[in-house]
C-alpha cells in the first residue's frame, strides 16, 4: 500500500483541508476485524436482504438486449421523471413538474450531495439531528459549510425538538436536514413535530433538505412527506430513491424534487460532473414505480414482522430498545453492560460473531447505542439473539 | 394483527411456530395458537407438508398433466366426475377449468407406465369421460412459489453504514 506524505516535497499539502476535516472514520478497527472473520452474522448491513423484484430486473436486462446503452438526459429519462411526478402526487399528494422540477441522480447521496453544493456557501450553517447517517455532516463540510449538530435522545424517541433547532438558529443558518425515518435509529419524525419544524424554517427563512429514503419502510405509522407541510414545498428539497423500498442498492439510482431554481442550479453541477443517471437504472426505476406495489408492500410486511421479534429479543435479553417505527435497523442501548459502543461492537465480533455497527459512527450522542440491521432472515436474526444474549448475560 | 397475516406467513414457513408467530405479530402465543388450532378445525388449514425436490434425494418420480373432457350430468355438473377422479391417490391435484377441456389433472407414479396405466386403465373408463390427452412433464423448475434451483446468491458486503 502506498502512502501518501501530507505534504509535497515543496511543502505543499496534498490532500485539501475540507477533506481533512472530515473526521476518519473511528471504527476502522472494527472493520479490519470484521473483514478477518468467517461465518458472522452480520446485523451491521445497510440494505435490504432480497434481491431486486424480478420484474425490475427483467426491464433493465431487456433494455441492454435492445440497445438502450446511451445517455439520457441530463434530469433523467422524461418517461422516468412524468412517472415519477405521478408518483409523488399519489403518494404525497405533491406536484412536481417533470420538466423542470425533478432530477434522477445517481442515488440518494448524489441528490443529497447536489442539494448541499447548490445551495451552501462558505459560513452556512446546516442543522441537523444525530444520531444520524454518516453522510450528513460530512456532505455539508464537503460544500465547506458548517454542520450543526442537535443530540436527540431515546427518551425523546429520537426526535429532533423544534425548540432545540430554534435555539441553534445564528445569521449564518441556510437549512435544516431532516433524515426521518431515520437511519440509524428507526425513528419517525411524527407530524406534529414536522409542524414545528416547519414552522422554524418558515420564521427563519430556511431551507429544508429531506432525506426520505426510507419512507415507504414505515410500520403502523403514516409517513409524512415535509414538503406537503403547508408553505414547506417552496422551501424544500425532496431527496429520494429506489434502494430500499425496491431493493435496488446496487443500482444507484435516486432523484432530487424541489422547487426549480434550485433543481436547476443541482442540474449544472449533475452535468459537470455525472452527466446522468445510469441509463439501464433509470429504465429498472420506471419499471419499479409502474409495476412493483406488490412487491414492496411483501417486503415491507416482513420486515415488519423481524422488526417486531427482533425488539422483542432484545427487550427480552433486558437491553433497553426505543421501538423503530420505520427503516430496517433497531438501536438498542446497550449501557447495561458496561461498555462503551466500541468495545462492545467489537467484543460481541470476537467473542460471539455477530457484527453490529457502534453508535458513535452515526455521532457522538450515538455512545451506549448499537446498530442492528433486522433485514435478514428470520433463522439468522433468532441466532443472533441467542448470542447476544449469551454475551450481554456474561458481561453485565 | 390479523388471522390472515398468520396464515400468509405459515402458508411461506409452516414450519413456524405459535412462539415465533408471536413475537412476529406482537400478539400473544395464546392469541396465536387460539387462531391456528381454530382453522384447523375448520379445515381452513388443510395440512402442513414439505415441499420436496425429489431428484435431489435420487428418488425418480414421474408427473403428468392430463387434459380430461367429460360430460357433465344432471344436477351435480362435473362434481360427481370430478369427485370419482380425485379420490384416486396418483390424482394430486384436480381442477376444473374453463376452456376447451374440463379437468385438469396432475398425476404422479413412480414410472411412465404406471401413469400411463392409470390414465388408460382408471381415468379414461370412467363413465362421462370422454377423452383424455396427457403431457407429461419434463422438468419442475418451480412449485408453490418455490423455485428448485435456485441460482442466486447475496454477496452483501458485512458492514454498510
Amino acid at each position: 500500500m502506498t502512502t501518501i506524505r501530507p505534504v509535497s516535497p515543496s511543502g505543499k499539502p496534498i490532500i485539501s483541508q475540507r477533506v481533512n476535516s472530515i473526521a476518519p472514520s473511528g471504527i476502522r478497527k472494527f472493520f479490519d476485524l470484521l473483514a478477518s472473520m468467517k461465518d458472522v452474522i452480520s446485523l451491521g448491513v445497510g440494505e435490504p436482504d432480497y434481491t431486486t423484484p424480478w420484474n425490475i430486473r427483467e426491464a433493465a436486462i431487456y433494455s441492454l438486449e435492445r440497445g438502450r446503452t446511451m445517455y439520457t438526459s441530463n434530469l433523467g429519462m422524461p418517461e422516468l421523471r412524468r412517472e415519477l411526478s405521478r408518483h409523488l402526487e399519489q403518494r404525497c399528494g405533491l406536484h412536481y413538474d417533470p420538466d423542470d422540477e425533478l432530477l434522477i441522480t445517481v442515488g440518494v447521496s448524489e441528490a443529497l450531495d447536489l442539494a448541499m453544493r447548490a445551495t451552501i456557501d462558505p459560513g452556512d450553517e446546516v442543522i441537523m439531528g444525530a444520531p444520524c447517517y454518516v453522510a450528513y455532516p460530512a456532505s455539508v463540510i464537503l460544500s465547506s459549510g458548517t454542520p450543526v449538530i442537535i443530540p436527540t435522545y431515546e427518551s425523546d424517541c429520537f426526535e429532533i425538538d423544534s425548540s432545540k433547532v430554534e435555539a441553534t438558529v445564528t445569521a449564518n443558518s441556510k437549512a435544516i436536514l431532516s433524515g426521518y425515518p431515520a437511519n440509524p435509529t428507526g425513528a419517525v419524525l411524527p407530524r406534529e413535530k414536522m409542524l414545528q419544524i416547519a414552522d422554524v424554517a418558515r420564521r427563519h427563512d430556511l431551507l429544508v433538505m429531506s432525506d426520505e429514503i426510507y419512507s415507504q419502510l414505515v410500520y403502523g405509522i403514516e409517513h409524512t412527506c415535509f414538503a406537503s407541510l403547508p408553505g414547506m414545498q417552496e422551501r424544500t428539497i425532496l431527496l429520494g430513491g429506489f434502494s430500499k423500498a425496491y431493493a435496488m442498492t446496487g443500482w444507484r439510482i435516486g432523484y432530487a424534487a424541489g422547487p426549480r431554481e434550485i433543481i436547476a442550479a443541482m442540474t449544472k453541477i449533475h452535468q459537470h460532473t455525472i452527466m446522468c443517471a445510469p441509463t439501464m437504472a433509470q429504465i429498472a426505476a420506471l419499471e419499479a414505480l409502474r409495476d412493483s406495489s406488490g412487491s414492496v408492500e411483501e417486503m415491507v410486511a416482513d420486515y415488519n414482522h423481524r422488526r417486531q421479534m427482533f425488539v422483542k429479543g432484545l427487550r427480552d435479553i433486558g437491553l433497553s430498545c426505543f421501538e423503530p417505527k420505520g427503516a430496517f435497523y433497531a438501536f438498542p442501548n446497550i449501557s447495561i453492560t458496561g461498555m462503551n459502543s466500541e468495545t462492545f461492537a467489537e467484543k460481541l465480533l470476537a467473542e460471539e460473531k455477530v457484527a453490529a455497527v457502534p453508535g458513535t459512527a452515526f455521532g457522538e450522542c450515538g455512545e451506549d447505542y448499537v446498530r442492528c440491521c433486522y433485514a435478514t432472515s428470520v433463522p439468522e436474526l433468532e441466532e443472533a439473539l441467542v448470542r447476544i444474549k449469551h454475551f450481554v448475560d456474561k458481561h453485565r | 394483527m390479523s388471522n390472515k397475516e398468520i396464515f400468509r406467513m405459515l402458508e411461506k414457513d409452516a414450519k413456524l411456530t405459535p412462539e415465533q408467530i408471536a413475537a412476529m405479530t406482537g400478539s400473544s402465543v395464546a392469541e396465536v395458537s387460539h387462531v391456528i388450532k381454530q382453522a384447523e378445525d375448520d379445515r381452513a388449514i388443510i395440512k402442513y407438508k414439505a415441499l420436496i425436490n425429489w431428484d435431489k434425494v435420487g428418488n425418480e418420480h414421474v408427473w403428468a398433466l392430463v387434459e380430461v373432457k367429460i360430460t357433465p350430468q344432471r344436477e351435480v355438473g362435473f362434481d360427481a366426475i370430478a369427485e370419482r377422479i380425485y379420490k384416486f391417490d396418483e390424482a394430486r391435484t384436480v381442477y376444473l377449468m374453463s376452456g376447451t377441456y374440463d379437468l385438469a389433472v396432475v398425476v404422479e407414479g413412480r414410472t411412465m407406465r404406471e401413469v400411463a396405466e392409470f390414465v388408460t386403465h382408471k381415468l379414461a373408463p370412467i363413465e362421462g369421460v370422454t377423452g383424455t390427452v396427457s403431457h407429461f412433464v419434463l422438468r419442475r423448475y418451480k412449485e408453490d412459489g418455490e423455485i428448485f434451483d435456485a441460482k442466486e446468491e447475496s454477496k452483501r458486503q458485512a458492514v454498510i453504514l
